[in-house]
């Protein structure tokens, strides 16, 4: 490979050049900046994130393939990319001054995130599974040190060790797949895989079927799929909280998008054989996820089993395997991550307002304390429950629209039941909420609506305002998710 | 296409705009928050009136129609008109908006300007429903509508039960509309696979013809959303619950309006789009509908709480429209468009009362009342026209619907109407049993003696209702004028797509042209 060539397709990675590089910078400062003005560091990151969308946005890009066929840089990766780097800036913005609390104020959360996002950029670029699996690696190995950083508690030591242990072996499952899918098609490359799976008797090739369902196991762990979901509760529950809505959409997404393109550019001759793995997966996630989030009473855990079953739902889009449902996958994810990133939001600012937050009950009174603030929560959550004019029942609409096209109407009752059901823990929430406080504590003192940092004020507005908009008017978003899907089909 | 005016946006999202206005308003400048909400409410109801006058009675087509793209990939519109069938409850709402700001002028002590802004979206959102061509958007205000509703029984309800009420209002309503999403759906690409065009029209899928089995399947897909909404009777046990724990306004919102979304919902939907399906499932819905008049009104029998009896007699008298919608003749339909108006006035009107007296004595227990008509003279006579429009006197509004109901019923099957009939006999025993106990006799409290009687701002807020229920009991022909062409066309296009029941006499314009004469007789009784 020639130099011009290398540096063309150095272009095409931009974004992920600019994390890196602001990841280094931050690492770099922080070892000479004084403890308790990191808060310039988070600044910097922020400012890497935005520089990195600069590099991002430009006309949807053509269709090629970097590094001699590593990577794609394409409009799917393109779709992707924008989504991350918004959770990121969104991220970045509800940690500021909000990390006190955990004693975390440190410049590698910050360089860490960053890490972690050209993991998630690298996973939904790959063209190869080995740079899948490195993206998969760099993404899960900030992650698992961003849910120990809270090192005085005990939660988060658990979760970090727990999730780092499970992760680790779902690793090794994805892994023992690759090598399996490697002796059956002699390559790694995705575009070859599709190639050598093109004929044959491919149902009866057990190297192929136990491969495919090795990654299906690697994948199913880190989107937390029934029954791979074990760990996710405690998890969610004992990292610090902007982890927590980070794991709960950013990871779930990189990782849907890496599934996508396994299966669709790899394995699209299997169709039928894992659009019935796909559909038992859903059924399973959906409900489990649903009927365990009735009996939470910690917010986070109910808002761990929520993703989980959030999940469900993008299989269902999954299972549809259209490119009508490939579309509702990505405006489902986009709609996912701003509500459930602005439910986290304002989670976040209740704890670090009051202290408190972590159970269901804590709420109580702050739609009166703070009508803003509560107003806002109250979208967020209708928005999960799927109730309209919000993203979430956009995104849901399009899922299902795909499914019953592709006959799945069975399997969209299912799932509208189970929508259903998850109307009562949202409801909750927001019941909570809006019951008057029995302590006449004076919320509304803390809660001013000047009294929240304003970086966490301009997430919470942005997510707001991106959950209403695709909620009023999707057509933008899906116009460019139907774009985007037209590299995988 | 010429650019009108876009009177039914205007109608749907006035309310929206004092909303906005109310949030900038400061929290404490109560009296200020009050005009808002009346002025932007009657402003609506202005406008709804404008609407009513310039619709022409004599065409079925759907008027004032608006249309614009709203999502091009799936064929998604923003698509609003008015028929025959919705102008009258559009109509209803738009009146019931101002009504209900100024029954609560001086009730809602905590929060006003949420209460407000919740009344506000609660209207855009019903006007929506009844104004929305296209099944998307008429999806989203149908679901839309519960956050408000839900809230103003959470927030402002009885402390007691509140909560309970209000999530069984949610669950309920969310768990029948969601199969009518899927219905929708399906609706949707069977649609789609015939015609080749993308859209989520309402006039574009009633051209279609559909398989019968797919029709009983989308027919209780759809019945279920709405049989809950109506309430019909298996599913109505949320709305006595709801209507007792909800705030007076909420009551009044409730009886007024929302629950004939449901019987508006199967006249819109249920009946055009899937005729032989409802021709099929008629024996089962009418049971249902014969079983919900008799049980409502028995339960109303045995009730200690006014409003728990008032919201019982809902469950019976819509039992009536549901009859007439099933009946599926013109005096059928006709009676139960009306019956839901007429069932919005009195039933609104009773719940206002009862307001009155609650926030005078702050319970609604009959036994603390009795003799109120000594201290309270102005109030026993709104009570009893409302009282008696509810039982269906014959001058008054009631009478009306559910005579015309009746005479669909017995042209469908004699034994309907004769059954439905025991539950106007059935009425007249609950509501004067109540009335008398409330009302005559010796005043058995002290504290019942000294209550001031209406002041201007309530009797102001009753008389508009009253002077309608008196009038459409004497002269509907207006208003019967109104829906004339749109009934019929859906006759027709009922008769043209399913089996029609029950015999078929041959003067079936009779009723019609004989109503007015009828009217006039029943004067002279």
């Amino acid at each position: 490979m020639d130099g011009l060539q290398y540096l063309l397709d150095c272009t095409g990675i931009l974004p992920i050049l600019i994390l890196f590089a602001t990841g280094i910078l931050i690492l770099l400062l922080d070892a000479f900046a004084p403890r308790g003005r990191k808060g310039r560091l988070a600044a910097l990151a922020l400012a890497g994130v935005l520089l990195a969308m600069i590099g991002w946005w430009r006309p949807l890009p053509v269709e090629r393939e970097l590094f001699g066929g590593m990577l794609f840089a394409d409009s799917f990766g393109f779709f992707f990319d924008g989504l991350f780097l918004a959770t990121a800036a969104l991220i970045i913005l509800f940690s500021a001054g909000t990390l006190d609390r955990d004693r975390i104020d440190l410049g590698e959360y910050y360089a860490l995130l960053l890490f972690s996002v050209t993991g998630m950029m690298l996973m939904a670029r790959a063209a190869n599974l080995i740079m899948l699996f490195l993206g998969l690696e760099v993404l899960s190995i900030a992650i698992y040190i961003l849910v120990g950083m809270p090192r005085h508690e005990r939660k988060a030591n658990e979760a970090c060790l727990k999730y780092f242990l499970l992760g680790a072996f779902s690793s090794g499952f994805f892994l023992y797949g690759m090598t399996f899918i490697y002796g059956a098609s002699g390559s790694l490359s995705l575009a070859a895989m599709a190639a050598a799976f093109g004929q044959g008797d491919l149902p009866h090739n057990p190297y192929l079927l136990l491969g495919t369902a090795l990654l299906l196991v690697g994948f199913s762990f880190k989107i937390a799929l029934v029954p791979f979901h074990m760990w996710t509760p405690d998890v969610y529950e004992g990292a610090p909280t902007p982890i927590t809505a980070y794991m709960a959409v950013a990871v779930k997404a990189a990782v849907f998008a890496a599934l996508a393109r396994v299966f669709w550019m790899a394995l699209p001759s299997l169709q039928p054989q894992w659009t019935n793995l796909f559909w038992v997966l859903a059924v399973l996630t959906m409900t489990v996820g649903n009927v365990a989030a009735l009996v939470q009473t910690n917010i986070k855990r109910m808002l761990a089993y929520s993703s989980i079953a959030h999940a469900g739902y993008i299989l269902v889009a999954v299972v549809a395997g259209s490119a009508q449902g490939l579309t509702g996958m990505l405006v489902y994810l986009a709609a996912y991550t701003f509500m459930n990133v602005g439910a986290f939001g304002v989670v976040i600012l209740v704890q670090e307002r009051l202290g408190i937050g972590e159970d269901v009950d804590d709420f109580r009174g702050l739609g009166f304390a703070s009508p803003a603030l509560g107003a806002a929560m109250a979208v967020f959550l209708f928005s999960l429950a799927g109730i309209p004019p919000t993203a979430g029942f956009v995104a849901k609409f399009f899922v299902f629209l795909a499914a019953i096209e592709a006959s799945f109407t069975w399997l969209v009752i299912l799932a509208v039941v189970n929508s259903a059901v998850a109307v009562y823990y949202y409801l909750r929430v927001v019941i909570v909420m809006y019951s008057r406080a029995e302590s006449p504590t004076s919320l509304a003192d803390r809660f001013g609506l000047g009294r929240i940092p304003s970086a966490a004020l301009g997430a919470l507005i942005v997510a707001l305002w991106a959950t209403l908009q695709i909620g009023i008017l999707p057509q933008s978003l899906w116009e460019l998710a139907r774009h985007s899907v037209t590299a995988l089909l | 296409m010429n650019i009108q005016f876009p009177l039914l946006s205007e109608i749907i999202f006035a309310p929206l705009l004092g909303v906005l206005l109310l949030v900038l308003v400061d929290r404490d400048n109560r009296p200020l928050q009050r005009w808002i909400a009346l002025i932007t409410t009657s402003v609506t109801l202005i406008l709804a009136l404008f609407m009513y006058a310039g619709f022409q009675g004599d065409s079925a087509a759907m008027q004032f129609v608006e249309r614009h793209v709203w999502h091009a990939g799936v064929g998604i519109e923003y698509l609003l008109g008015v028929d025959g069938i919705s102008l009258l409850l559009v109509v209803l709402t738009a009146l019931l908006g101002p009504i209900c700001v100024l029954a609560c002028w001086t009730d809602i002590e905590q929060h006003l300007k949420e209460f407000l802004i919740c009344l506000l979206l609660l209207e855009t959102a019903m006007l929506g429903v009844f104004c929305a061509l296209d099944l998307f958007l008429f999806y989203v205000f149908w679901e839309v509508m519960l956050i408000p509703m839900a809230l103003l029984i959470l927030v402002w309800g009885n402390p007691r039960r509140r909560v309970y009420a209000a999530v069984k209002f949610f669950i309920y309503t969310m768990a029948g509309s969601v199969f009518m999403l899927v219905g929708i759906l399906v609706l949707y690409f069977h649609q789609v696979e015939a015609t080749g065009v993308y859209s989520f029209s309402l006039l574009q899928m009633q051209q279609l013809a559909l398989p019968g089995r797919l029709q009983i399947w989308l027919f209780l897909a759809f019945a279920l959303a709405f049989a809950i909404k109506v309430p019909m009777f298996p599913f109505h046990t949320w709305l006595p619950d709801a209507h007792t724990e909800a705030p007076t306004v909420g009551s009044v919102i409730l009886a007024g309006v929302l629950l004939k979304m449901g019987t508006y919902g199967f006249l819109r939907f249920n009946l055009p789009l899937f005729p032989e399906a409802s021709a099929t499932f008629t024996p089962l819905m009418v049971t249902l509908a014969l079983i919900g008049i008799i049980y409502g009104a028995f339960m109303c029998l045995v009730q200690t709480d006014l409003k728990r009896l008032i919201a019982f007699s809902s469950v019976s008298h819509l039992g009536f429209v549901m009859l007439g919608i099933f009946a599926m003749n013109r005096q059928g339909l006709q009676g139960s468009v009306l019956q839901m108006v007429n069932h919005g006035l009195s039933t609104g009107a009773l719940f206002l009362l009862v307001g009155m007296l609650y926030e005078r004595r702050h319970t609604r227990m009959i036994a603390d009342f009795g003799g109120l008509s000594k201290p309270l003279p102005v109030f026993a006579t709104c009570f009893m026209i409302a009282t008696l429009a509810s039982i269906g006197l014959p001058g008054l509004n009631g009478f009306v619907g559910e005579f015309l109901i009746l005479l669909g019923a017995f042209k469908a099957r004699p034994l309907w109407a004769v059954l439905g009939a025991s539950g106007v006999i059935l009425a007249a025993w609950y509501m004067l049993w109540m009335f008398q106990r409330v009302m005559f006799g010796p005043v058995t409290r002290s504290e019942n003696a000294g209550l001031r009687d209406l002041n201007r701002r309530e009797l102001g807020l009753l008389v508009p209702v009253l002077a309608l229920i008196v009038w459409i009991g004497v002269y509907p022909t207006p208003l019967l004028h109104k829906m004339e062409a749109s009934v019929a066309a859906l006759v027709t296009r009922i008769e043209a797509g399913g089996a029609v029941v029950g015999r078929e006499p041959s003067g079936s314009r009779l009723a019609d042209n004989h109503w007015t004469s009828t009217t006039k007789e029943t004067r002279f009784h």
